[in-house]
């Protein structure tokens, strides 16, 4: 473990190389420039004077916010068991790839001819009504396959003889991690506790002034970044989502932004990745079916074939356990031999991260910047193996705990069937319940997630889904009716538990 | 209490079998005494026409009025529409007030329209304003979009000319063949880039005074294709028509889910994107227009299903479709039975709130009536409700609307 001086230095570098380059970086840099100009600054006091010139002229408040224990989760996965098994899960991934290419003589990547660039050109905005031959294409990996992967994990250096905690565990997961237990949640998600209104349930109108103010017919949020996230801990209402999302995630749509997403595009029409197909695939099996989403299939090519040519994806890799993959190419694509450019392969129901986000930006720019905000400091972490507090694996052990302490007669009782309720929640977890709840419910849940910069309320959701739904009958659960915040509350604060 | 509700249907669909079963009503024939007969349009034609009819007792209920066609027929809708808000003018009543361009405020919300061939030189001249507008035809007594059609040049219309030496239109007077016409919206609101359109269920229970109930589970139907209004795709049905019965046979159509979305996707989708207050004006405002048509449509009655066709389909095409009509029945029947008793068509008072299931209140008459009377006695200040200020004469504000 590092000593304090250095997580902090180390926290701030992170987020200086972040901000290097993009358009608040620039702002800040300009606004320090200006105010050296002014006579309130001392040679003696600059920095201090700096930081807090800044802080009153808002600057500073538009950091993107860091969560308290950010040090470790901005580093690259410290255990090396973890690595490990996610470096062959990766190998495996990889291998299906080459061998699905080879099958259907299909290249990983390869220039489009002239003629096929022009019809996606045409055909950019309803892509969903075409691609007939991609029946044939298997699956790459469902986001259950890689459960296995995960159940199979140990330390190596753990005998779990010396496990000092009285229980065992009687889930699948079985690696020590540390999981924050209730007392701890409780401290940590303060806001949900029972006597605090909650948008979406007290309906509070009126909760956190100053967020936002009116303008002619409109509600116009203030710039004040920390200050969303905090807001967004009791639910955003409707009407000021889009745009407390976009300021939590640092999103703009400025010109910037809208030319980046436009060589993206660029790159889509000029290239084929294999990957694309897979893309294609997913939408049509999960979106596409969709109650909810299956109105924005356009847009979820759109963003998700963009989305694999972007390489500044690539840049969360620095903290991801998992490493973009490269592999041999025929033709030269990119020099480093990557043939996806974002580093991710997409697998079944990726497309799933998207669709809520639909309902929120109509346009694709800017539902595309907000998207990749969110892939790359949540999403990522949801299928690939860390010790991250907000990773898979932590989340199924917070899961499995929270469940064996919550109804311990019940668990034994599907261990002993072999029924392990893992392998019901895993699915809801892995895509943070999209496609599981009704929109406005996910949506509720997602202001959690964003607010506590966490994505723990997972964990609890499903324990509570699954206590609820589950429990009284072991079949498949229908979670579309859920109210999840009140849920959640119960279970933090009730005196019962 | 009597005994148990008599019921008969010439409609065999299960979301209203169920439901009678359900309550344990016993089934009969038409010949014998029945309480509540489910009709479909012709024997509705049947009961209430001048030579076969009968006259229905105090206990017999029927799910349609007898002129429920003065609605449903696109042609007599706007005949009634356009008499309804000149008789409004003539009144001076404030709700007909026009702007300097002579449009209405409140009562605009149908399309320039013209019967056809009756006024057929009125459209022409309408048409010579705008020669690059696109209209749409559509016949007058049909349903699920057939016959419907675009035009954007005379000569696509010239057999409904009446002076024409080619018309066929010799059973012109029948109404058989009648189209309305429309100044076809091109620019509709877009969803995922798609056009769609609102199912709303409203169950009127009395007309005089008028008592009507929207249910809260209405939905949207998308069209499978992106919307475009280029004239190289005024042809294209799937662009255009969201019926159902069109779209089922596109290339795209799912039968997952239809192709359907609830109202409450459409109002989270417009608070998330456009802000809560142009939303709610958006639902205010279809409300009103609701209202508004129903009032336009001056006959009195026993009880009426109101839907843009006189027969809602009550085919289901998905598992959700099948789950929203059968509570649909249900909440209905718990409204114009309630306690399933045998019906009194003397009975007109209002259900408790608890009663209503998915319906809410649009518009409550009498209730709205006894409110303003009150107010009136209490003060002479002539509130104004927002924009559409004070009732007069023809009738007070409506009871639970939020219209602001």
């Amino acid at each position: 473990m590092m000593d304090e001086g250095t997580e902090l230095s180390l926290s701030i570098a992170h987020i200086v190389q972040r901000l290097k380059g993009s358009h608040l970086h620039s702002q800040i840099e300009r606004q320090a420039k200006d105010c050296l100009h002014r006579p309130e600054i001392k040679l003696e006091s600059l920095k201090e004077d700096v930081r807090s010139f800044l802080k009153t002229s808002g600057g500073l408040s538009q950091l993107p916010p860091s969560h308290p224990t950010a040090p470790l989760e901005h580093l690259k996965e410290p255990l090396a068991y973890m690595r490990k098994a996610q470096a062959s899960w990766e190998k495996r991934i990889l291998k299906s790839l080459n061998s699905m290419s080879t099958e259907l003589g299909v290249p990983l990547a390869r220039k489009r001819p002239g003629a096929e660039q022009k019809e996606l050109i045409n055909k950019w905005n309803e892509m969903g009504t075409d691609e007939p031959g991609l029946q044939t294409l298997p699956r790459v990996f469902g986001p259950c396959s890689h459960l296995p992967v995960l159940i199979s994990l140990r330390n190596p250096n753990h005998d779990s003889c010396e496990d000092v905690s009285a229980r065992s565990h009687w889930g699948l997961i079985q690696v020590p991690l540390n999981i924050r237990d209730i007392p701890q949640l409780r401290q940590a998600y303060t806001e949900l506790n029972l006597s605090s209104g909650q948008l979406g349930i007290d309906d509070l109108a009126h909760v956190h002034p100053g967020i936002y103010r009116k303008q002619k017919d409109s509600l116009v949020v203030e710039q004040d970044s920390a200050a969303a996230q905090q807001y967004s801990r009791r639910g955003c209402p409707t009407g000021l989502r889009a745009a407390l999302w976009a300021l939590i995630l640092n999103s703009t749509n400025q010109l910037q932004d809208m030319m980046h997403y436009e060589q993206l595009r660029a790159g889509v029409i000029q290239h084929n990745l294999l990957v694309d197909n897979l893309i294609y695939k997913d939408v049509k099996l999960t979106a596409s079916n969709d109650d909810y989403y299956f109105v924005f299939e356009d847009f979820l090519y759109q963003v998700l074939l963009c989305f694999s040519r972007d390489t500044a994806v690539l840049e969360h890799f620095k903290y991801n356990s998992a490493t973009p993959p490269k592999s041999y190419l025929h033709e030269k694509i990119h020099s480093a031999g990557i043939f996806i450019y974002s580093g991710v392969i997409p697998f079944h129901g990726f497309s799933m991260y998207v669709a809520p986000l639909c309902f929120l930006y109509n346009e694709p720019s800017k539902l595309y910047s907000v998207f990749r905000e969110m892939y790359i400091r949540y999403f990522f972490r949801l299928h690939s193996i860390s010790s991250s507090f907000s990773g898979i694996v932590s989340l199924c052990l917070q899961f499995e705990r929270l469940l064996q302490t919550h109804l311990p007669q019940l668990f034994y009782h599907l261990r002993q069937i072999g029924a392990q309720p893992l392998r019901i929640a895993f699915k809801w977890m892995v895509r943070a319940f999209s496609g599981y709840l009704s929109t406005d419910q996910l949506l509720l849940l997602w202001d959690r997630i964003l607010g506590y910069d966490s994505l723990e309320v997972v964990a609890e959701l499903s324990d509570l889904s699954f206590s609820l739904t589950i429990a009284p009958q072991a079949v498949l659960a229908d979670l579309s009716t859920l109210k999840v915040i009140p849920l959640i509350q119960i279970f933090l604060f009730a005196t019962a538990i | 209490m009597a005994g148990k509700v008599k019921w008969v249907t010439d409609i065999e669909k299960s979301v209203l079998i169920n439901n009678f079963e359900k309550r344990e009503w016993v089934q009969v024939t038409e010949n014998e005494d029945w309480n509540f007969y489910w009709m479909s349009i012709q024997t509705i034609r049947n009961v209430f026409s001048v030579d076969t009819g009968y006259r229905l007792s105090d206990e017999q209920l029927v799910n349609h009025f007898p002129n429920h066609y003065e609605l449903t027929r696109k042609d007599l809708m706007i005949k009634n529409i356009k008499r309804y808000r000149k008789e409004l003018e003539k009144e001076g009543s404030l709700l007909a007030e026009k702007d300097k361009n002579g449009k209405y405020i409140y009562l605009d919300f149908v399309p320039v329209t013209f019967m056809l061939p009756a006024d057929y030189n009125l459209f022409v001249e309408e048409f010579r304003k705008n020669p690059s507008s696109t209209w749409i035809m559509k016949p007058c007594g049909k349903a699920q979009g057939k016959g419907i059609f675009l035009i954007n040049k005379l000569s696509q219309i010239k057999k409904w000319s009446r002076d024409s030496r080619t018309s066929t239109f010799v059973a012109a007077s029948s109404g058989k063949e009648a189209y309305v016409i429309s100044l076809y919206i091109d620019n509709p609101l877009l969803i995922g880039g798609k056009k769609f359109d609102l199912r709303l269920y409203v169950l009127v229970t009395t007309y005089r005074p008028l008592k009507c109930y929207m249910y809260k589970l209405g939905f949207c139907r998308f069209c499978t294709v992106k919307y475009t209004p280029s004239t190289s795709e005024l042809d294209n049905m799937f662009v255009h028509l969201t019926n159902v019965a069109i779209q089922k046979h596109g290339d795209d159509y799912n039968h997952v889910h239809g192709g359907k979305w609830t109202v409450s996707n459409l109002r989270l989708y417009l608070e998330s994107t456009r802000g809560k207050e142009v939303t709610n004006r958006l639902f205010d405002q279809i409300h009103w227009i609701v209202v508004q048509s129903l009032k336009a449509v001056a006959v009195s009655l026993y009880f009426w299903f109101l839907n843009v066709n006189a027969s809602p389909s009550l085919t289901s095409s998905t598992a959700n479709d099948r789950i929203l009509k059968y509570n649909l029945i249900n909440d209905t029947l718990n409204i114009v039975m309630p306690n399933g008793e045998i019906p009194d068509c003397r009975w007109n008072r209002s259900p408790p709130r608890e009663a209503l299931g998915n319906y809410q209140v649009l518009y409550d008459e009498e209730q709205a009536q006894s409110e303003s009377a009150e107010r009136d006695l209490r003060s002479r200040s002539g509130q104004l409700l927002g924009s559409k200020g004070a009732r007069g004469s023809v009738g007070a504000r409506p009871a639970a609307a939020t219209w602001k």
